[in-house]
């Protein structure tokens, strides 16, 4: 099956140096994460602000160095190429940005800015106008916005032509980083249905980063949640919202503001805020807001424990949920 | 008890091809002491209702009809300009998306608390420990030290709840808060929401909350109003709203939230279409060019339909169960 394997990252860390030029220390923005995506697969990272998520892409598209760990894309070892070698696997990698508006260069038209991909990688000898034309129907717009601006698109428009730029030259992963970010929730649906008939289509690998709980649920595979840079569980999506594991992702799953009034919120409160890179927790790093914690946490890394469909990092992981009932108010205590 | 009562409300702005016509006929009630919850996507006048409120409406944009009554009596459209500045930020106040644009980065947060206070008579010292208390209740580690310190040296999540506490410091009668979570984290955005709904009861004030998120709205409001296109196009208690929607648009609305969809489903829901061109409005309901019921008589003009108990929607088949 390794054959299947677009992308894989192991180990991955990305630091960022802090302080003078005596006193060199760095902080850990990705702190080794580990993961595979198939093709036809779609992966979400989801997490706080500040989690790592987006520098982790950034890692990938190699647009940010990482200071251990190795990312392999298609079977080659892409962390460390240089700019030229980076170019051919970059094509292969299409990347969309969290802005969608601020993506796209107001200068330049939409046909200018869709055909711009094949211009870039002037190795694809293509006829730009037959290019634009085609990519424009595929992202569901009329052939006639080519001669627009990107202050005449709506957000969703905007959009849709950041899709129509990631797909141009027939990419084998795309990045999405917050692709429904600030939509419309009658808009969101087309721009995640248009990525699913893509990928569908053209048997794209996809990594999606997101704070949409409700996105996730819907259309990834697999998901990593993450916190302070490392991934405190990763699963199948379905049996990671069935049964979070990892109090954290409980958490975060609890906090998910629900559209029905009726519904009974148990909460599982988290005490404080995200702590600083600069000083991580000893031991746990998610004990001091957990609302389970036990003197361990405080003491010891949690040990990872991973089945064939689950990884969770914790040292008391949450039980399954009862069937029918709610979230247990106790994990189950492991065995010493 | 109605804090706030807006009556046909239309607004309208002059652009370089024609006027557009922002409001149409808004008609709905703030109720004392309660959350009331507006509910549309971009586009559907949401801030321009604030800013008509306000009386913050752009050079372009005027009101062509219709009346703002505050506190049961006055038209705040009618008052002179002296009057209505000395109702904003003492009666009548605000907290908006970023709470980075609300807060002035060079003055410390006490002087900033201190300065919302300056028709208050009090003493400096008391107007000081006053602010304290209020960072207090907005749940600020440490308050009397946060006052010595400047915006930046707060996270995101302290920023928002700083503003609401600048907002909330002359104890009004109203707070406009205007997609107060929307920058917020998830985790963020239900203690700020919680922090909101704590604050209206010790307060006893009203809140308009302004939102496209409608799980925020389902759990923090009890009226909701449902803008589509510049017109009220449903209102009610948040019950009758999300489990009885009368108007086929809050109907698609909320099926097109992932969070009500129980089952995992490949195929995303969606309004197909686009919102009307509003410099040429249709003469009839506003949803008919989308709406899957539309029917010959939807090209005539509607009237808001009464379905007794506060439950109103401008639509033909408001009457009707089809939309169950």
């Amino acid at each position: 099956m390794s054959g299947d394997v677009v992308l894989s990252v192991a180990d991955a860390q990305v630091a960022f140096p802090m302080g003078g030029f005596l006193r060199r220390a760095s902080i850990l923005g990705v702190a080794g994460v580990s993961f595979e995506i198939r093709r036809g697969e779609t992966f979400a990272l989801v997490g706080e602000s500040g989690s790592g998520k987006t520098t982790l892409a950034r890692a990938i598209n190699g647009l940010q160095k990482i200071s251990a760990g190795r990312i392999e894309f298609l079977g080659t070892r892409i962390d460390g190429l240089g700019a030229r070698r980076m170019r051919p696997m970059r094509r292969r990698m299409a990347m969309m940005f969290q802005d969608p508006v601020g993506s796209l260069s107001p200068r330049m038209t939409v046909g200018d800015l869709v055909s711009e991909p094949f211009r870039i990688h002037r190795g694809v000898s293509a006829d730009l106008r037959a290019q634009t034309r085609r990519l424009l129907s595929l992202v569901g717009l009329p052939e006639d916005f080519a001669a627009r601006y990107p202050h005449q698109l709506s957000g969703g428009q905007a959009r849709r032509i950041g899709v129509a730029r990631a797909i141009a030259l027939d990419p084998d992963l795309v990045i999405a980083d917050e692709p429904t970010a600030g939509l419309d929730v009658s808009v969101q649906g087309e721009i995640l249905n248009l990525l699913n008939d893509l990928r569908e289509k053209m048997g794209l690998a996809m990594l999606i980063i997101t704070h949409n709980l409700h996105v996730v649920r819907h259309i990834a595979d697999s998901t990593a949640v993450m916190y302070l840079g490392r991934f405190v569980e990763t699963g199948e999506t379905q049996r990671v919202f069935a049964a979070p594991a990892h109090p954290y992702t409980a958490a975060l799953l609890s906090a998910n503001p629900e559209p029905d009034p009726d519904k009974a919120r148990e909460r599982i409160s988290l005490p404080a805020e995200v702590p600083s890179l600069l000083a991580r927790p000893r031991g746990c790093e998610f004990h001091p807001r957990c609302p389970w914690t036990q003197p361990r946490c405080a003491e010891q890394a949690p040990p990872t424990r991973a089945d064939a469909e689950r990884r969770v990092s914790c040292h008391f992981p949450l039980p399954p949920p009862p069937p029918h009932g709610r979230m247990p108010p106790t994990p189950i205590e492991t065995g010493e | 008890m109605t804090t706030l009562a807006i009556e046909n409300l239309n607004v309208a702005f002059a652009t370089d091809d024609g006027t557009l016509h922002a409001l149409k006929d808004v008609c709905f009630e703030v109720p004392s002491n309660r959350i009331t919850g507006i509910v549309g996507e971009s586009g559907c006048g949401k801030s321009t209702l604030i800013n008509a409120i306000l009386r913050l409406l752009a050079q372009n944009g005027r009101v062509t009809g219709g009346a703002i009554r505050f506190e049961g009596e006055t038209d705040l459209l009618r008052l002179p300009p002296e009057r209505m500045r000395a109702l904003r930020g003492a009666r009548i106040s605000t907290v908006f998306q970023d709470p980075m644009g609300a807060l002035n980065p060079v003055l410390s947060i006490g002087r900033q608390m201190v300065n919302v206070q300056y028709r208050s008579p009090l003493p400096q010292a008391e107007k000081e420990t006053r602010a304290a208390e209020m960072l207090e209740q907005v749940r600020i580690p440490d308050a009397r030290a946060a006052l010595q310190r400047y915006p930046h040296q707060f996270s995101g999540g302290m920023k928002q709840r700083i503003a609401i506490a600048m907002a909330l410091m002359m104890k009004p009668s109203l707070l406009i808060a205007d997609e107060p979570t929307t920058a917020l984290d998830a985790t963020l955005e239900v203690a700020t929401i919680e922090l909101l709904q704590d604050l209206q009861k010790s307060i006893g004030c009203s809140v308009l909350f302004i939102s496209h998120h409608l799980g925020v709205i389902a759990e923090l409001c009890d009226e909701v109003v449902v803008m589509y296109a510049g017109e009220v196009v449903e209102r009610g208690s948040v019950r009758q709203i999300f489990n009885r929607p009368r108007h086929p648009y809050t109907a698609r609305l909320l099926e097109c939230d992932l969070g009500r969809q129980a089952k995992r489903m490949r195929r995303l829901p969606v309004i197909a279409g686009d919102l009307p061109d509003l410099r040429a409005r249709p003469e009839g309901c506003v949803f008919a060019p989308r709406c899957p019921h539309a029917e010959e008589q939807c090209a005539r003009p509607q009237s808001e339909r009464d379905m007794g108990d506060g439950h109103f929607a401008r639509c033909i088949l408001a009457d009707a169960t089809v939309l169950q």
